[in-house]
């Protein structure tokens, strides 16, 4: 029990499952999942569904964080990368065309790819803190999207773009697929190849890992190259979900939304250890807070109010000041039994 | 006689790199100087009729709003941190306020409480940041939030604003020939007067320079850090409170969507004006030449007809420039240790 009570993920996934139950005790149909046309229906297959793109941005800027960095340009990769794309099939002579569309996110994507580089190359080469690096990008890539869609919100009609964010397949969204392989992918080169290790080497010590004979810049610079392909495909899926290119409202708040969801899955700001699976939760909850918001009638404007208190919590929670003041509340009780204090040290720490 | 002319041809140049040395600090605002210097008689000689008086005022008026959050900002990276929440607060008390004035308060209690409703969010922020170990950045975030939803809260639609003593701020016009300042920028004159002046000569002003410097010496030295980094968020607060009058006053409603992506301009006018992001080195008047770089290029692109997404990439591009210039006089110092 204690050992379940002070594993990293016991929080998050508590938090997770607290905020399904209290769906489903105030409306049933929240966990029914009904089956339509072959199609699996129901709440939170949408939540799974809706999740996708912060899903992705998430997921590299957990790596981006495990390295002590920050990248604040996710939003602006996500409409230039939207932009790039929609303007392609646009101009195409056929939009319905599957290898169109296909080149068409190859582009998206490889944008993203370079504009990760961009932020890279300013924080490992340069050496530019990386907040402003990538702050430089957040000012300057919506503009750049704009640039490409004209000024307008370009539209199209393409069923195979439509099918990235709102087809099914085998009774599941298309869309879900996307984001198990990308967290399937991320996870296998992490965590089965020595890579995973020495990100955490360089966010927890970038000058003994150095020392140790770690090429941190090589390390650094893919994490930001990762985030950068992550977040152009969240902006295919962006603009496949409206159908649509808009250079304003694509991605926008994202950055602040992938970072509470890696703090929420227990990530620290300050770099070193990560945890992948922290950031799943993490998305989860706050895609179904999300969910729970709408539902309570509360207009999406007002949501943010709900986010600031879940931001404050979180952070209250895993202040080590607070932390300290409880124990030395509780520690007589704890003195009889000093055993677990040390794992839960441990856990801070990281935290 | 010839072994003395060495050092005699020498001297100039160790001169001036003496004074570069002297005054790194200085040198990223001394180069925002040129640059604004540089764009204003760039636009006079391509446009011909740049440098009006009218023009060079609106400038200063537009952005008023920029100018007051700017000092705010300013304080709060001199400590080393950074303020996300200065847009928010800012759409947070325009709403507010522009809400209380259509219910019949009178300005007298609505202004008061705008500027103490951005200092409450500020004080929150502080306690987060200083009590509680939060990275300012997260704690500046969980603030905007707060006063983005708070806004919507407040209304989901603009209200517009009748009181004729807050519109009074924005429409009086005192001029000399075609010279004229408003209310709404004479209050950002006084704001900035005051910025500067707590910053060189007051304890507290000193005192934010030494936390950014380095904390550990700052408090060895008995300097209440606790206090004044909690106090620079308050004041930021505050100035985003008075910013949400003065944008109030300005566009004569209130609307919950204003000031999205503000605090990134902002950010990029105090770093181009001269303030280092790792905080102990800047000054606020730099940061209103920042301001006026930003203003100015906002103006040849709206002169020039060219659409308005220029602007963010020319400030991205020239906030990157600053940044590599601060970098190198970072490392410069550095290996002078």
């Amino acid at each position: 029990m204690a050992r379940t009570v002070h594993h990293r993920l016991f929080w998050p996934v508590l938090s997770l499952l607290a905020l399904v139950v209290l769906n489903a005790a105030v409306r049933p149909s929240f966990i029914r999942v009904a089956v339509r046309d072959g199609h699996l229906y129901g709440a939170l297959v949408d939540i799974l569904r809706q999740s996708a793109p912060l899903m992705m941005v998430a997921l590299g800027m957990t790596l981006v964080i495990a390295t002590r960095g920050i990248d604040l340009s996710v939003g602006a990769v996500m409409a230039v990368s939207g932009a790039v794309a929609l303007t392609l099939i646009d101009r195409s002579a056929d939009p319905g065309d599957v290898g169109t569309v296909i080149v068409a996110i190859a582009a998206g994507v490889g944008i993203g790819v370079v504009l990760g580089m961009w932020n890279g190359f300013l924080v490992t080469v340069l050496r530019v803190q990386p907040i402003v690096a990538t702050l430089v990008l957040m000012l300057a890539g919506r503009g750049v999207a704009l640039l490409v869609t004209g000024g307008f919100i370009t539209t199209v009609v393409s069923p195979p773009l439509k099918f990235v964010a709102s087809g099914y397949l085998l009774g599941l969204p298309f869309a879900l697929f996307l984001s198990a392989s990308a967290i399937a992918v991320v996870a296998l080169v992490e965590r089965r190849t020595a890579l995973g290790l020495l990100t955490e080497a360089v966010g927890i010590n970038p000058e003994a890992s150095r020392l140790a004979g770690v090429r941190s810049r090589g390390i650094v610079f893919t994490a930001y190259v990762a985030s950068g392909a992550l977040a152009g495909l969240a902006g295919i899926l962006y603009s496949s979900n409206i159908m649509a290119a808009d250079a304003n409202a694509a991605g926008e708040f994202i950055e602040l939304y992938a970072i509470l969801a890696v703090v929420l899955g227990r990530t620290s700001l300050l770099g070193g250890k990560f945890s992948i699976a922290g950031t799943v939760v993490g998305v989860l909850v706050i895609q179904t807070l999300q969910s729970t918001v709408l539902f309570l009638g509360v207009s999406s404007a007002q949501s943010p109010v709900f986010f600031a208190v879940v931001v404050a919590v979180v952070v209250l929670v895993q202040s080590p000041q607070l932390h300290s003041r409880v124990r030395r509340l509780s520690g007589r009780r704890r003195r009889a039994v000093p055993a677990p204090e040390k794992p839960a040290r441990d856990v801070e720490v990281s935290a | 006689m010839t072994t003395l002319e060495p050092p005699v041809v020498a001297r100039p140049t160790a001169g001036l790199s003496r004074l570069v040395d002297r005054h790194a600090s200085a040198l990223p605002t001394a180069a925002a100087v040129g640059i604004l210097a540089l764009l204003l008689v760039g636009a006079q000689v391509y446009f011909g009729n740049f440098l009006t008086p009218r023009n060079l005022s609106a400038l200063l008026l537009d952005h008023a709003y920029l100018i007051i959050l700017a000092v705010g900002m300013t304080l709060v990276i001199l400590t080393g941190g950074i303020d996300l929440s200065v847009g928010s607060v800012l759409a947070f008390t325009g709403i507010l306020g522009a809400r209380m004035l259509a219910s019949g308060l009178s300005p007298a209690v609505v202004v008061p409480v705008m500027i103490l409703g951005g200092a409450a969010i500020g004080l929150m922020i502080g306690v987060l940041v200083q009590y509680f170990d939060v990275q300012p950045f997260i704690a500046s975030l969980a603030g905007l939030f707060l006063a983005r939803g708070l806004a919507f809260v407040v209304s989901l639609q603009s209200v517009k604003v009748q009181s004729s003593s807050i519109l009074w701020l924005q429409s009086t016009r005192f001029g000399v020939g075609d010279w004229y300042i408003t209310p709404t920028g004479i209050i950002a004159v006084v704001v900035l007067a005051a910025g500067a002046f707590t910053l060189a000569y007051t304890r507290f002003g000193r005192t934010v320079y030494a936390i950014g410097g380095d904390e550990q010496s700052a408090r060895l030295m008995g300097l209440d850090v606790a206090r004044t980094r909690v106090l620079v968020y308050v004041v930021s607060g505050a100035c985003s409170g008075l910013g949400g009058l003065v944008l109030t006053a300005y566009s004569g409603a209130g609307y919950p969507r204003n000031g999205i992506g503000t605090e990134l301009d902002v950010i990029a006018a105090v770093v181009i004006g001269g303030t280092l992001l790792s905080g102990g080195v800047g000054y606020v008047l730099g940061s209103l030449v920042g301001v006026l770089v930003y203003g100015t290029i906002k103006t040849i692109i709206s002169f020039k007809g060219a659409e308005q997404s220029w602007t963010q990439i020319t400030i991205g591009m020239l906030l990157l420039v600053f940044i590599v210039i601060q970098q190198v006089i970072v490392v410069r110092s550095a290996r002078r240790r």
